[in-house]
């Protein structure tokens, strides 16, 4: 391969480091309309009256919507493929509020000074209601959170509104209380996991206007533009065909961009005043009103003989979605999917999940879809099982990791065919020194320094159901032009396609200019989530190339006065394999604009019926300083198998990025709500993201295998590399201070407590 | 209240309201590098210089730089672009959201302390928060550029 594995800049590279304006809000045009939401303080709540009279006279202000004022037809924001999994549980206002920042009215002006002058006096009353803060006690709480008659679920995901329950499941292969029962080791945890926030750099965003066809236009950060053209036609009530979504540069996504966050309202006031109107979420909104990972408490039970043969895994997940299902129902599989097929021979396994609704912020789609939150725990739980049977917890990964070719019964009965993740656990051990680290080392002075391992998977894309597309043109340059609607949030996707299809076109990537993500104008694509991009859109890039390549040929056929079988397509032309003559690409293009009826443009979708996983393997190494519980991370090494790499240097960074972030999942990022049901850690003052001083040193590589289904043999990367830190990290502090800490973050305060109560003891 | 600004080397002189921050005035006169990350002088992302100091400009009221010469990306292209690139050599710069404020605070580093070393480097940099790249690519950047600058200083192959 000539441009697929090379480590290729980024297309876009230069505008962002020199800081061009291609963002959301850099790129409004004129006056807007600043659009911002009145939210309830209350956690439960019902909306007796809202004034408006007064805040209408506050000069500058355009419009004032209640909950009155709305459609009265329930929408999920989930940004998923129709029929949602995700309930229809939502009103864009609602007389009902369900958390501390659910909104209660929007309010139009011209600037932001009148904006918030208006949500000082708007005047609201409301008859405040006993509220479920406590996700354990939410099912069958004789609270409600959502009562009313009109909720609905789309999908047999076993929700039921008049239980709280927004979903619930169980899936099992053999009899696995039976074979827990033959085991000569069973360990058992319970693992709390907290609703981390994505954090993402630009915060939620959105540009509206209406265009020259009376149609609303909507310039929004977010990674699924056709989902939120779906989404804003349920919402508001309207036409698909009024509407238009695209998106600019991204600020970063996670996956919180995988939900309609600020969308709906500016949507809202455009369609209703048809004036430009733009939302820009303030980071208090984003860290409070937002779509947070899925807080989860995972139950497991791992069973082995003392040969160290794992036999059963017993999974149960309680997640809570919060006020709304936005991926509820669709989370909570990942815990057990995708954490149980790391062990390769099971006799039995058993997968079991409720979601309830609780009176928080709702939860969303972060990096890692609940297979971050089901890996801590299950890894965990297999490190435990090492110490209680003597064996070291690599040589017990070794023995019982799922290998290439192998079935995974809990993966939903998928074939392994491309899995090197033994290679990734032999290269990381050396990477970290295993062997000569565990589990660890006083280094007097206080402090010991200890290892850590944990094994990782994820998806690539959702099987029988993400679609990618891409549509490729020759222009008469002899250049080509790539449309595609994945969407690139920084992930680099929009250089990674244009590789491959240089890579089919025989071409450099400068020859391929990449556009989208438009609703009118790009191809259907669900969207950059479920670490779907390199492998499903890679995939339809490789097809539409492989199409255009026969049209080229056909027109040159013409030119040429031949048949296509007689003609080679290569090094930018098209030559007759017989006596030589040959046209070029450019020859060809301006031929297609003459008196010809081949269109040189081609356009393929892709979806596949697997879900092939990436592996990786993660190994940290700590300082831990017994006086104080502070974790220093001195090493973390991480071998990932995305089969084929793409682009070297932008996989490395999607594992580093991941790593840090997982990093701080494992020990800072902390969300605390009063009794009241109020976020504290409202602000990156409180909200603690690691910072260039808290990640140590990184040090990643690659054990690729093949994945046959992939383009050019590629699964997926942007999700995985989240999954091990916390789980490996808990590992190195077990192994420096002999406590297994089962909850999220480990902050050095519960270091520091949990060793003083130890010395008690 | 009036204030003269020298933004970017052209002087201006605007009426503005005493409590604007020098964030929305230097992006009011289409200095969109300048981001906004958060609003609590965490994230670095809206790092200005004012003469020749790095300043967060969510932090300073407009009025603040009334006679003094303010200095965003968008004056500083040719660094930008030199430095920057050896941040692209390594895809680090990812989203790109809060690569202006970080090449901003690491150009001023660079004028401060020519030959900074690894440690010196986090240091300085530390208020520049990055959710992307985690921060390691951007370390093997700035070295990368560091190194280069120190081979065309001595006048060695490149």
């Amino acid at each position: 391969m000539r441009i697929v594995g090379q480590p290729v800049q980024k297309k876009d590279a230069m505008s962002l480091v020199t800081g061009k304006p291609v963002f959301t809000e850099d790129l409004q045009t004129g006056d807007c309309l600043v659009v911002k939401v009145l939210r309830s303080p209350h956690a439960n709540a019902w909306v007796r009256s809202v004034r408006t009279d007064a805040a209408k006279k506050v000069s500058g202000i355009e419009a004032i919507y209640t909950w009155e004022d709305v459609p009265d037809k329930r929408f999920t924001m989930a940004g998923q493929t129709y029929p949602e999994p995700s309930p229809y549980d939502r009103l864009i206002l609602d007389r009902h509020v369900r958390y501390v920042g659910d909104p209660v009215a929007i309010v139009a002006g011209g600037n932001e000074a009148c904006v918030d002058r208006a949500l000082r006096i708007l005047k609201v009353e409301y008859e405040v209601l006993p509220a479920v803060l406590d996700f354990r006690s939410a099912k069958d709480n004789e609270v409600l959170v959502h009562p009313e008659e009109n909720w609905r679920a789309l999908c047999p995901v076993g929700a039921d509104n008049k239980r709280n329950l927004c979903a619930c499941g169980e899936s099992h292969e053999g009899d696995v209380d039976e074979v827990l029962k033959e085991c000569d080791v069973v360990v058992e945890g319970t693992y709390h996991t907290r609703a981390n926030q994505q954090a993402m750099m630009e915060t939620f965003r959105t540009v509206c206007y209406m265009d020259t066809y009376g149609r609303l236009n909507v310039l929004s950060s977010t990674q699924i533009v056709f989902h939120v053209r779906r989404i804003l036609s349920n919402a508001l009530d309207i036409p698909k065909s009024k509407i238009r979504v695209f998106k600019p540069r991204i600020g970063g996504g996670f996956g919180a961009k995988q939900t309609v966050v600020a969308e709906i309202f500016p949507a809202f006031v455009t369609w209703m005043t048809g004036k430009p109107s733009k939302m820009i979420f303030t980071r208090e909104e984003s860290q409070t009103a937002s779509t947070p990972r899925h807080e989860m408490q995972v139950s497991v039970r791992v069973g082995a003989m003392k040969n160290g043969r794992i036999r059963a895994i017993d999974v149960h997940t309680l997640s809570n979605t919060g006020a709304y299902g936005e991926h509820g129902p669709t989370t909570v599989g990942l815990s057990g999917h995708k954490s149980i097929p790391l062990y390769g021979s099971l006799d039995a396994h058993r997968f079991s999940y409720e979601v309830v609704y609780t009176n928080v912020m709702s939860a969303g789609a972060y990096r890692g879809y609940g297979a971050t939150q089901g890996i801590f725990a299950v890894e965990s739980a297999v490190n435990e099982l090492a110490g209680k049977l003597h064996m070291d917890p690599v040589a017990l990964r070794d023995l019982n990791m799922v290998r290439e070719g192998q079935i995974m019964p809990a993966y939903y009965g998928e074939q392994s065919n491309s899995c090197a993740l033994n290679r990734c656990l032999a290269k990381a051990a050396d990477m970290i020194g295993w062997k000569e680290k565990y589990p660890c080392r006083d280094m007097g002075n206080n402090k010991v320094r200890s290892v850590g391992v944990a094994m990782g998977m994820q998806g690539s894309g959702i099987s029988g159901v993400d679609v990618g597309s891409a549509a490729i043109k020759l222009n008469e340059d002899g250049s080509y032009t790539l449309s595609i609607a994945a969407a690139d949030m920084g992930t680099g996707c929009d250089t990674i396609l244009a590789q491959m299809a240089a890579e089919c076109m025989e071409c450099s990537v400068d020859e391929i200019t990449v556009t989208g993500a438009d609703t009118d104008t790009s191809p259907y694509d669900s969207g950059s989530y479920a670490s779907s991009t390199t492998y499903i859109t890679g995939r339809a890039v490789e097809k539409a190339c492989r199409k255009l390549q026969q049209r080229i040929l056909e027109e040159g056929a013409r030119m040429l006065e031949c048949s296509t079988e007689e003609l080679e397509f290569g090094g930018g032309r098209v030559k007759h394999l017989g006596d030589g003559r040959e046209v070029t690409l450019e020859q060809v293009a301006f031929s297609s604009m003459c008196g010809s009826s081949t269109a040189l443009q081609a356009v393929e979708s892709n979806s596949s019926p697997v879900s092939p996983p990436p592996f990786m393997a993660g190994m940290v190494e700590i300082e831990l300083d017994k006086e104080t519980g502070h974790v220093e991370i001195l090493d973390y090494a991480a071998v990932v198998d995305c089969g084929t790499v793409v682009n070297p240097n932008l996989a490395r960074v999607q594992v580093e990025g991941g790593l840090v972030q997982g990093i701080g999942m494992a020990l800072y990022e902390n969300i605390q709500y009063t009794e009241k049901g109020q976020l504290l850690n409202n602000s990156f003052m409180q909200y603690k993201v690691p910072t260039r001083l808290d990640m140590g040193k990184l040090r990643v590589e690659f054990e690729s295998s093949y994945e046959p289904t992939g383009p050019f043999g590629a699964k997926s990367i942007g999700e995985i590399v989240i999954n091990t830190p916390s789980p490996a990290l808990a590992h190195a502090i077990a192994n420096a201070t002999g406590i297994w800490f089962k909850e999220l973050p480990i902050t050095s305060e519960k270091i520091a407590m949990g060793l003083l109560e130890k010395e008690r003891k | 209240m009036k204030i003269t600004v020298m933004l970017n080397g052209k002087k201006i002189e605007e009426e503005i309201s005493p409590d604007m921050l020098l964030i929305d005035f230097v992006r009011g006169h289409g200095c969109f590098s300048v981001k906004r990350g958060c609003e609590t002088s965490n994230c670095g992302l809206c790092t200005v210089f004012m003469d020749d100091m790095p300043v967060l400009s969510c932090s300073v009221l407009a009025a603040r730089a009334s006679g003094r010469r303010v200095e965003t990306l968008e004056g500083l292209q040719e660094e930008a672009e030199e430095f920057g690139s050896f941040i692209a050599d390594q895809g680090a710069e990812q989203c790109g959201f809060c690569n202006p404020g970080m090449i901003m605070n690491a150009i001023a580093l660079f004028r401060e302390n020519p030959d900074p070393s690894d440690e010196e480097i986090k240091e300085y940099l530390a208020g520049n928060l990055c959710r992307c790249s985690g921060y390691e690519g951007q370390l093997r950047g700035i070295r990368e550029f560091l190194e280069y600058r120190r081979s065309k200083r001595t006048g060695g192959a490149i």
